[in-house]
Formats: C-alpha cells, sequence, structure tokens
C-alpha cells in the first residue's frame, strides 16, 4: 500500500509492508530526521511531538506510537521542518532567549507543541504542554519562551499545510485502496459503509481509531499489527451532533473534538477532559476507541455513565443500541461482537447537576486512581433521582447502584453528613495497585460524595481554584 | 568580561533546532549492530537451565552471549567488582542481564531477548528493609556509627522529647535520554561513545573486558539528555557490552535500553527509613539527636557508601546540634542497585533533621521558621567578609563531623528571604483563610540548605584541562567534565574567554574526551565547574603568559603593562587582535597549547572516624513553599515559591538559576508525585512515565521568585563562584513541610505526613491530624 502525505511541506510517499512501523522509527531511522526524540515509546513524555494538518486543522501528537498508514493523507511537520538557524521559529528564538532548554533532549518536542499552540492561538500554555516532560529546568523557562512567543507572528509556512494538502489531495493522494491482496497489509476505509462490508468479511480484523493505545501493543508489547483497519479517514463516523434532548457523538471524533464541544453543554465534563491524557493523545484519541478499549480506568465512561450514554452498535446494516453500563461486562470485556463496531454514543443534553472528578497522582497526563461522575436531580432541595458512576473501583467503569439509592430522597445539605459509606462499600471492593490502596480507593470515594455536595452548594472544592 | 554573563547553553541553538546530536543520532557505520539484553525475570536464584536456542533463531540475530563467553572481566561494578555484566549462576534481582543479544536491528534485538527460556531454583528473595534487617543481609558487616558528645545523656536531661520514624522513597532519574553507548572497533583498540558522566570509568570496565590498557580505549561524550547521577555508573554495562560485542563482530554496536529495561535494570535515588530521637529545651534549641538510617542500596554495592556516608554528613543541616549520634545501616537487597542522585544522600539526611525542627515545632508550639533560626550555626558575617581563622571559631561552629563552618550565610539569607517572601504576614493570612474553609486548606514554610561541596572521597578532588589556541586566534578546549544539560561547557568556555580577554563564541569547548585529558573523576558532586573551571583557568594563563610575554618583547614594554581585553592585547600605547598576537606567537615558535591541572585544596576526612574537613566549602540557600490541599482527596498544589540561593560570584546567572529552578522542581517530585512501587515479587511496577509521575508543566509552582544572594565564595574557588548542580534540589523540603503544616491545620495532633508526600499520603495524615 501506498501512503502520501507532506513531511515538512514536500509530497512525500511510503510502501507500506508492515502496518506496525511507526512515525517515529521511519523518521529517524528511515529519514535521519533525528530531532524527533525517543524517551519513552509510549506517548506519555512528549519528547516525539510532531504536527499533524488536516483540513481539520493543525494538532501536536506523538510520533512515537503514531503508525504509518495513520499518515496517509495528512500533513506533517517535525522540528526541522518549524523553523531552521536562518529563521527559527519565534517559539525557537524564544526558547533559546529565555534559556528553556538544559540537556536538550526534551527540547524539539516542546518547541513543537509550543509551536503547534502558537499557531493555534492557545494561551493556556500549562495545557499545551501537558504531555511534554522535561526533567531539567522546572519548566519556568519554557513558560517564560511560550510567553515571550505569543506576541510574535505565525510564520506563513506553519499555515500552508492545509492548503497544500488540499491540492495535492485530489491529485496524489488516493483513496487508500481495499486492502487485501491489491494492497495489503492494511485497510483504509473511507467511510462507515465500507467499514461494516470490511468488517462483515473479515470479522478478526484489529480496529485501528486513534491507536493511542493499540500503539502500545506495538512499541512495549512488540506484536505485530495483524490485518489492521485504519479508521481514521471515515468522517461520517467523527460527528458531534445536537437536538433537543440528545448529543450523539461519532465513535470516531476525537477526545479533543469532544472537549471542544463539550464546553457549553457540559462543563464538569469538558473539565474532566481537559485532564484526559495530553492534547497529543486526545488529538489523537477517539471516544469510540476510549469505550471499545474497555479499561476499568477510562477517563471518559464514568461520566458517560452517569449522563446515561447509550452505545450505538452496527453490525453490517444492523443496527442495535445498548446502555454504556451495560456494555461493559468484565474487565476488558464488552458486549460486541467481532464482526460489529461502535458507531456512536448519545448522551443527555441537559445535566446541569453534573460534577466529575478524577483522583491521580499528578494533574495532567495521568491515568486516574478514580474517578467519579454524579448527576443528580433537585426537586425543593431533596435528592429526586441519581446516576453515580465510578471509574476505578471495579474491573469495568460502574454505576454505584446502592450509593444512588441511598442518595434518592436526601437533602443537599445533608449528604456530607449522610452515612453513605456502607453503600459505597456494598457498591464496590476495590483492590489496591501501584496507583492507590483500596482504603485510600473507598475512603477518596465516599468523600467524593462530601465534595459533590459542597460543589453543587458552591464551595470551593479544588485545589486548582486557589491562588497564592 | 564574559564570567558573570547570562550567556545561553552554548547547544542551546542546536536543541531548539533538534540539531544537536545525542548518541542515538550519530550516523552509524553501515553493518551496525544492535544489542538488547535478556533479563531475570524473579529476585533471587540459582539458574538451573538456560535455553537461549529461540533467540538465537530469531530473525535478525548475529550471536548471543552469557557469561561464559566473555573474553576477560565480567564487571560493570563502580567500586567493588560485584556487578557482572552478564549474571554467573546466580541472578540477585528481577532485572538483572542475564544474556546479551546481539542482532541487525534495535527491534529485533528486543524482540529475541524476550525468548530466552531460563528455569530458576529459587531462593529467598530480600527486597524490604525489615527483611534485611532480618536476615542481616549489609554492607560493610555492621552500621555505621559516628558519635559527636553524648547524645543519649542529652535528650535524657532535655525539657521536651521527641521521637519518630519516616521513610523517604525511591527516586528514578528519569533523564529523558535512556541509556545509550556506541562502540566502534579501532586498530588494536575502541573508541566508545557513551552517555555518561563519567567517562573515565567507562574506559577502565571496557578496557577491563577487552584486555586492553586504558590507552586502547578512548571514550567520548558529546552530552547527554541528562544525567542527575543516574550516568555515574549505570552506563557501564552497555558500553562494555557495546565493546565486547563491537570486537567480537569486527562491526560497530549499540546499544540503548527501551524506557522500561531502563528503570527496570537501573538504580534509582536510595530510599531511606530514618528514625530519631531528639530533646530540646524549653525555648526550642536542641540539646541532642540520635538518628538511625536504614539505607536500602540494592544488590550491588554500586556507590552506596558514599552515598550513605553524605547523609550523615548532612544529618546537621543548618543547625549547631551539641551532642549527635547517627547509626547508618547499609542494607543489601534483592533489588536494582540504588545509585548517585543529585543531592547523593544529602536529602535524606537533611530530610531527617528538618523532620524534627518540623515535629518539635508542632510539639514545641513555637513558630517553624523561629525553631530553626534559634538552632542555626553562628553567620560567617557579611557576604564579602573573608573567611575566620578556625581558631576563632568556637565549638558552636563546628558540624558533629567536626569541620568548623566558616562561611556560615543562613541567618542574614534567609532573614533576607523572609521579607521578601512577606513569610510572617502570608503565615498569618493563611491561619486565617484555613480558618474559613473545611475543604480546602493552605500551608507555608521556610527551609535551609548548607550543602558540603567536595568528593568525599578526596581523592577524587582533581581535574585536568587541555587547552589549545589555533593560529587564527580561536581556542578549542577540552577538559574532563561532562556535559549533562547544567550548562557546564557555556561556563568552562566563559571561564577560558575571561582568561584571554575574548569572545565567547572564539572558544569552542570540545566533546569530553578520555584521549584528551585522562584520569578524570565523575562529573558529579555538583564540582564540574569548580574543579574543571579552575585547571581550565590555569591552562589558559599558561598560554596567556606565554602570549603576553612574546607580546611584551615585540612591543618592547614591560611584562605588567601587557593585558587582555575585549579581543585585543594591550601593550601600553600599542594594542594587537588576540588574532594578531597568537599568530606572532606562532611565528616565534611559541606553545599554543597547555595542560591546566586542579586538586581541591585544604580537605582532610578520616572517614572510619566520621572526623575531618570533607568539605572545601558549603553552599547555602534557602525556600519558601506555599500549597494548597483537598482535605477531602488529600489533592494538593504548589501555589508560590520564593527561593533565595548562593552561588558565591555567579559564573552565569542565568544558567545558576535554571539550575535553581529545576533542582527545585525535580526535588519537589521526588517528595509528591513520585511514586515507585515494587511487588511481593520484587517487581518494579513504575516502569515507564505512564506509571511514574515526574512533575509536569503545570505541577511547577504558580508564582515562582528565584534570586541569587550576592555573595562571593570567601574560598579561592574560580571566579569565587560556587557549586550550583545539588543544592538546590533540596530546597524542595519546604514543599513537603508547607504540605505538612497544610495537613497539621486540619487537627490538633502531629500529622506525620510521609514521603512522597500523593494525595493518599496526604488524606491519611490529613485524617492522624484530625485524630481519625
Amino acid at each position: 500500500m501506498q501512503i502520501t502525505f507532506l513531511l515538512n511541506g514536500e509530497t512525500t510517499q511510503y510502501t507500506l509492508t508492515d502496518a506496525s512501523v511507526t512515525l517515529l522509527d521511519w523518521l529517524r531511522e528511515d529519514r535521519g530526521l533525528t530531532g524527533s526524540k525517543e524517551a519513552c515509546r509510549e506517548g506519555d513524555c512528549g519528547a516525539c511531538t510532531v504536527m499533524l494538518s488536516d483540513a481539520t486543522g493543525s494538532r501536536a501528537i506523538n510520533a512515537c506510537i503514531t503508525l504509518m498508514a495513520q499518515m496517509h493523507g495528512k500533513a506533517l511537520r517535525t522540528v526541522e521542518g518549524i523553523g531552521s538557524s536562518a529563521a527559527p521559529h519565534p517559539v525557537q528564538q524564544a526558547l533559546i532567549e529565555t534559556h528553556g532548554s538544559q540537556c536538550g533532549f526534551c527540547t524539539p518536542g516542546i518547541a513543537v507543541a509550543l509551536a503547534t499552540a502558537h499557531l493555534n492561538g492557545e494561551h493556556d500554555h500549562d495545557a499545551a504542554l501537558a504531555g511534554n516532560l522535561c526533567r531539567c529546568t522546572g519548566y519556568a523557562p519554557i513558560i517564560r519562551a511560550a510567553d515571550a512567543a505569543a506576541g510574535q507572528p505565525v510564520p506563513d509556512y506553519m499555515h500552508e499545510d492545509a492548503a497544500k494538502l488540499a491540492e495535492t489531495a485530489s491529485a496524489q493522494i488516493s483513496s487508500g485502496g481495499r486492502g487485501g491482496a491489491e494492497s495489503p497489509p492494511a485497510y483504509l476505509p473511507a467511510n462507515a459503509d465500507e467499514l461494516a462490508a470490511w468488517l462483515l468479511a473479515h470479522p478478526s480484523s484489529t480496529l485501528v481509531a486513534g491507536g493511542t493505545d493499540l500503539g502500545l501493543a506495538v512499541t512495549k508489547a512488540l506484536k505485530p499489527l495483524d490485518k489492521a483497519v485504519f479508521l481514521h479517514r471515515c468522517a461520517d463516523l467523527q460527528h458531534i451532533t445536537t437536538n433537543a434532548d440528545e448529543i450523539r457523538i461519532g465513535a470516531g471524533a476525537s477526545i479533543a473534538q469532544l472537549l471542544r464541544a463539550m464546553a457549553k453543554p457540559h462543563p464538569a465534563f469538558a473539565a474532566l477532559l481537559k485532564r484526559f491524557a495530553s492534547p497529543q493523545i486526545r488529538a489523537m484519541a477517539t471516544l469510540g476507541g476510549n469505550i471499545a478499549n474497555g479499561s476499568p480506568i477510562a477517563d471518559a465512561p464514568p461520566v458517560l455513565i452517569a449522563l446515561g450514554a447509550r452505545v450505538h452498535l452496527r453490525r453490517g446494516d444492523a443496527r442495535r443500541e445498548v446502555a454504556l453500563e451495560d456494555f461493559y461486562l468484565g474487565y476488558r470485556k464488552q458486549d460486541r461482537a467481532p464482526d460489529e463496531f461502535i458507531e456512536a454514543i448519545t448522551i443527555a443534553a441537559h445535566a446541569p447537576n453534573l460534577r466529575a472528578y478524577k483522583l491521580s497522582k499528578r494533574f495532567d497526563q495521568d491515568i486516574s486512581t478514580l474517578c467519579a461522575a454524579f448527576n443528580l436531580s433537585l426537586k425543593a432541595g431533596r435528592v429526586t433521582s441519581a446516576r453515580v458512576a465510578f471509574g476505578g473501583m471495579a474491573a469495568v467503569p460502574a454505576r454505584a447502584r446502592k450509593l444512588e439509592t441511598a442518595l434518592i430522597g436526601q437533602r443537599l445539605d445533608d449528604i456530607a453528613e449522610a452515612a453513605l459509606a456502607p453503600s459505597l462499600a456494598e457498591d464496590f471492593s476495590p483492590i489496591s495497585d501501584l496507583r492507590g490502596s483500596a482504603t485510600y480507593r473507598i475512603q477518596a470515594a465516599e468523600n467524593l460524595v462530601i465534595r459533590y455536595a459542597r460543589d453543587l452548594a458552591g464551595e470551593a472544592v479544588s485545589v486548582l481554584e486557589v491562588a497564592s | 568580561m564574559s564570567v558573570g554573563a547570562p550567556l545561553a547553553h552554548d547547544s542551546a541553538a542546536g536543541h531548539v533546532l533538534g540539531s544537536a546530536r545525542y548518541i542515538d543520532d550519530l550516523p552509524v557505520p553501515a553493518g551496525t549492530l544492535h544489542l538488547a539484553f535478556g533479563l531475570s525475570t524473579i529476585a533471587h536464584g540459582t539458574i538451573t537451565r538456560m535455553d537461549l536456542s529461540a533467540v538465537r533463531a530469531a530473525p535478525g540475530v548475529v550471536a548471543v552471549l552469557v557469561a561464559a563467553d566473555l573474553p576477560y572481566a565480567n564487571d560493570v561494578a563502580a567500586a567493588a567488582a560485584d556487578e557482572p555484566l552478564l549474571a554467573t549462576g546466580v541472578v540477585h534481582y528481577l532485572g538483572q542481564p542475564v544474556f546479551l543479544v546481539i542482532a541487525e536491528s534495535h527491534l529485533a534485538a528486543r524482540r529475541a531477548a524476550r525468548l530466552g527460556q531460563i528455569d530458576y531454583a529459587e531462593l529467598p528473595a530480600i527486597l524490604t528493609i525489615d527483611q534485611a534487617l532480618a536476615a542481616g543481609s549489609r554492607y560493610e558487616g555492621g552500621p555505621v556509627v559516628w558519635s559527636n558528645g553524648d547524645a543519649d545523656t542529652a535528650i535524657a536531661g532535655a525539657a521536651h522529647l521527641i521521637e519518630g520514624q519516616f521513610e523517604t522513597g525511591a527516586q528514578e532519574h528519569f533523564y529523558l535520554e535512556g541509556q545509550v553507548a556506541l562502540a566502534l572497533p579501532a586498530e588494536a583498540g575502541m573508541v566508545v561513545h557513551s552517555s555518561s558522566q563519567h567517562p573515565t570509568e567507562i574506559q577502565h570496565k571496557v578496557a577491563a573486558a577487552l584486555g586492553y590498557p586504558f590507552h586502547a580505549v578512548r571514550v567520548e561524550v558529546r552530552r547527554m539528555g541528562g544525567g542527575f547521577g543516574g550516568k555515574e555508573s549505570q552506563g557501564n554495562a552497555l558500553a562494555v557490552a557495546c565493546a565486547v560485542a563491537a570486537k567480537v563482530s569486527g562491526r560497530a554496536c549499540k546499544m540503548r535500553y527501551d524506557r522500561d529495561d531502563d528503570m527496570t535494570i537501573t538504580g534509582k535515588r536510595h530510599d531511606f527509613r530514618i528514625h530519631y530521637r531528639a530533646g530540646f529545651d524549653a525555648e526550642g534549641r536542641i540539646l541532642g539527636v540520635e538518628f538511625v538510617h536504614h539505607v536500602r542500596c540494592g544488590w550491588s554495592q554500586d556507590l552506596s557508601l558514599p552515598v550513605a556516608d553524605r547523609a550523615m554528613l548532612h544529618a546537621d543541616n543548618a543547625y549547631f546540634i551539641p551532642a549527635m549520634r547517627i547509626e547508618s545501616h547499609r542494607l543489601r537487597t534483592h533489588t536494582q542497585s540504588a545509585t548517585a542522585f543529585r543531592g547523593f544522600g544529602g536529602p535524606q539526611g537533611m530530610a531527617g533533621i528538618e523532620r524534627v525542627m518540623e515535629h518539635a515545632a508542632h510539639h514545641l508550639g513555637i513558630d517553624a521558621l523561629e525553631l530553626r533560626r534559634r538552632n542555626f550555626y553562628t553567620d560567617a558575617g557579611g557576604p564579602s567578609a573573608p573567611p575566620r581563622p578556625p581558631e576563632d571559631i568556637s565549638l558552636k561552629q563546628c558540624t558533629h563531623y567536626g569541620q568548623p563552618v566558616v562561611d556560615f550565610e543562613l541567618g542574614a539569607l534567609v532573614g533576607e528571604l523572609e521579607k521578601s517572601a512577606d513569610y510572617a504576614a502570608r503565615k498569618q493570612e493563611i491561619a486565617s483563610w484555613n480558618s474559613t474553609n473545611r475543604t480546602l486548606k493552605r500551608g507555608i514554610a521556610l527551609t535551609p540548605v548548607k550543602f558540603g561541596i567536595s568528593f568525599t572521597l578526596t581523592h577524587l578532588n582533581q581535574a585536568g584541562a587541555l587547552v589549545q589556541v589555533y593560529s587564527d586566534g580561536s581556542v578549542g578546549l577540552s577538559h574532563g567534565g561532562t556535559e549533562m544539560g547544567q550548562g557546564l561547557h557555556r561556563k568552562i568556555g566563559q571561564v577560558a574567554a575571561a582568561a584571554f580577554g575574548i569572545g565567547i563564541d572564539a572558544v569552542r569547548v570540545e566533546a569530553t574526551d578520555t584521549g584528551k585529558v585522562p584520569n578524570t573523576s565523575a562529573t558529579a558532586a555538583s564540582s564540574g565547574a569548580d574543579m574543571n573551571g579552575m585547571a581550565v583557568k590555569l591552562a589558559c594563563d599558561t598560554i596567556r603568559g606565554r602570549i603576553a610575554a612574546h607580546i611584551a618583547g615585540v612591543a618592547d614594554v614591560d611584562l605588567q603593562e601587557v593585558h587582555f581585553e575585549g579581543g585585543q592585547v594591550f601593550t601600553g600605547e600599542r594594542a594587537f587582535s588576540f588574532a594578531e598576537a597568537v599568530a606572532s606567537a606562532y611565528q616565534a615558535r611559541i606553545s599554543l597549547s597547555a595542560t591546566g591541572f586542579y586538586a581541591t585544596p585544604d580537605l582532610a576526612w578520616d572517614r572510619k572516624a566520621g572526623r575531618g574537613r570533607p568539605f572545601y566549602y558549603f553552599a547555602y540557600g534557602a525556600a519558601v513553599s506555599e500549597v494548597v490541599i483537598d482535605t477531602l482527596s488529600g489533592e494538593n498544589r504548589i501555589l508560590r515559591t520564593d527561593i533565595l540561593h548562593d552561588v558565591g560570584a555567579s559564573l552565569n546567572p542565568a544558567i545558576d538559576i535554571g539550575q535553581i529552578e529545576g533542582g527545585y522542581v525535580q526535588g519537589a517530585g521526588w517528595l509528591t508525585t513520585e511514586e515507585l512501587v515494587w511487588n511481593d515479587a520484587g517487581r518494579l511496577l513504575t516502569h515507564a512515565p505512564s506509571t511514574y509521575k515526574i512533575p509536569a508543566a503545570s505541577d511547577r509552582p504558580r508564582l515562582f521568585n528565584v534570586a541569587l544572594w550576592p555573595g562571593r565564595n570567601r574560598e579561592a574557588t574560580i571566579h569565587r563562584s560556587k557549586a550550583v548542580g545539588e543544592p538546590p534540589l533540596m530546597l524542595a523540603l519546604s514543599v513537603h513541610q508547607a504540605l505538612g503544616a497544610a495537613c497539621a491545620a486540619c487537627g490538633p495532633n502531629w500529622p506525620g505526613l510521609a514521603a512522597p508526600a500523593t494525595p493518599e499520603a496526604v488524606l491519611a495524615a490529613v485524617m492522624r491530624a484530625r485524630g481519625a
């Protein structure tokens, strides 16, 4: 299979013979573009950050867990393509002037992450850098550089990828082909219908949406990717639409897209999604992937369950839907046939009392120790309905049904004092692991109920709200 | 004058453009082979059978080596010859290299390394401090004990007694560039590129493994992508493996650890359990302290003994303690061999006495800063005051190991910081804020740092340099220090530029090379600029003296009238450009290259007795940290940090401030989010950034004010500067103490906050404070 994309402004073709080849290995080993570094090979440090562009815009991604097939039809800029020694990018110049590099190994990734944020006019530098680790500087001079560069104009070439891609697209970028014997080893369907048909015929295929977790199977477990179907070209799976009661989120919508879409209807969900991995991961990861992956500590499912999410599944032309909490059957086991795929997720459009809390060792780019989502209705100060879901408390994201029952009829003011612990203990027996002990999980889960009550009452409950 | 100017790192442009090359970025010869280790899967056991046929048959594999295949020394130990490159019959930790795969590609080597079939007869694994104590598994036979005065009696007679125990966690270096080496076979020798803080040790280990004299091995280090102590000894295995494989195959060999392998194989900061008992008088003056340090050293000795020593040497921190007893147990466990890490035991030792101060302040109801101040050593007086002769120093100025503290700055420095950080008013405001917030609580703390500068193994305090002035007036220089991000090469370049009175762009600092400067010490103990800077200056002065003598003759002036400034050589009425002066000297057949050598003076240390002067001088600093905690979840945030730090007369204030900011945040990580977790089988569960959390951008203090104390070193160091690499890490103890203060605001009891202060640890401390 022939992959076509723009690399630092130049049309580039690559013959894909092994679907497991990562973008980073190709850049470093085949192209000699060694500016992008490998420091973790799991999308957690950002040293390999490169900028990906298409018609929907530009975003930073992790080259280390991006597979070559995912480049097809995209434009890519590496650190070598954002500036030169004769004309460094404004963030590169600022990083020099503010002493923003020490050992320099994380610096190319940081430069690309900041250049991407600069291009997009984003000014929350901490957010832009949430996926980039630096062990030397303590970040202060890097943030100074980002501030200093903020007022500088964006170099023209940073804008040009999308337009150039549009020109190139019609002429040179094929549909990716139908796969099979003509163009192994990957199949890149152009829409949901093609995907449905392919899956019926090839039920043992591996679906690659963002690949942010599947990439680890390749880079860490060293498992070759077999019979891979890449979903990023299925634009019809990426829409987010809203009607009076419901928001329908295409399974292929990225977490970044979802974060933007949730800002108005569900700010609490958006706030949680801001702490979903990192910008690089959110740019690639999809909501469908987050659900189908089935991790008990995935960030989105507790909130989705609290919002009454329903999973819309498709098999050929047959469709069915299932409540998200029922979709999870057991640890990493879901109610999905091999030839079936998630088309969309629907959630309630209104939930003014929705709150979601994620606890982890580090605020940014960490995995939940536990995560809680509360969606209560109140009438005359008393709870009339409750949907409460937790992640990290059981083998699957799950509703706290005993707790929900115990909450019904309570006055919000009393919740803090109510003896809810026994209900939670009936709902969950969490495990101890590297992220926290069972004791902490239960204690913190109880306390999050109290936090919810105080939060709804308008009390400051987050350390992120406090300034010196 | 380039010295003292805030010049950018000498590789800054290369860093930001991605053009600065690290070892894995170097173009390699065709046919280069790639290596990976097969690792033990148990913590302790005898290998009963090893079937590597699947490894050998794997695609791309060229050869597989086990211990018996090694032609010469099977040893990569830093100190005690107790660390084989490949296991010899018994494995001592989970992750120990057992066999070496040599393959056509990095991925082929990694894939094949997982195919080894090894059977073990398991032996009991000693993983924890308690298990090691029970089994008597230790280094040096028994504990090392240093006593000064009669601590037991002093404590017994004190008005107030506190006692407690706590642990400081291990810490992974998480240098962004993992361990890596590249060996290139040469004529009757080997050239090794290593990401190492200690190229000379690499040279020695490689030579021993190949049966070569040292001169046949040349080791080059251009730069490291971070070191922090983690590349002082931990790069030996890769360099030796590459060299052995390169000799066997006749081809270039490269090895880099995948991050998971890196964290599983290599050593970390030593975790300590510290027990303390201390007596105070009614005013809060400390009368005596007893410490017991339990140090988890891991499976081999590595650098554990000097690390544990340095912890003992910092058990006083900034305080005069009339009577002290320290008992240090260096425990052998079946875990990674704990190694050097920025501070080298100092942070743990200092954490002990700062915990005592925190506990005593809580117990006595005295403001913690006031209590600390009452116990400070006496100030030497004024930032520029000359050193006081030892005979003027009362006993109240002697450390527990008998070194007079003749340069104490902290009385004045802390006073200044207290003012600039508005400590008192903020503390009051925080107390009032806390009284009206039930869910969130804030805390503030000021802690001092006094850190001893010099290798405690006295003979390591030496450095060499080679300076070469070319006939066009450009200068190339080599020295024994390595560049790991700390800006050493830039500072050294500034020293050379100042010596010749030329611009920094005329000076090039070459890659560190054992063929240029021999017998170097590790770039460690914060000593890089102090020692190598002095060696370079001496070499430059030699050459400058030769040029000056020549030019004095040419211009017919007295030697005293020649001076070098602004790229020119002035001789009274005539001025030459530096290049002209150099060209003229060349024409006159004058040597334009010279070596420089420096040995730190005045050191005298008896390690066994724990007495003497191990340190040339002390570096000082203090930090105020303010934090907020959530009493429901234990989540926490640093809100503001103010630091005043003593770097003497700074060689480069921008680089020094960078070291301070970075060291502080790294220390804060050690004490908050960075938690290493092993399971009961000795498997490290946190072996990648997905599970091990170093600070991210948003974890830095919201407000971060760093200033340099306007002093000069009282000792004759390079341009009167002070070392800066390690001391700032310990400024982060203020974060932990501020978190402790916030926990203490939740109830009347001693919260005894654990380290690292993860949300879980903070919540537990909140509940203890409340008596829940």
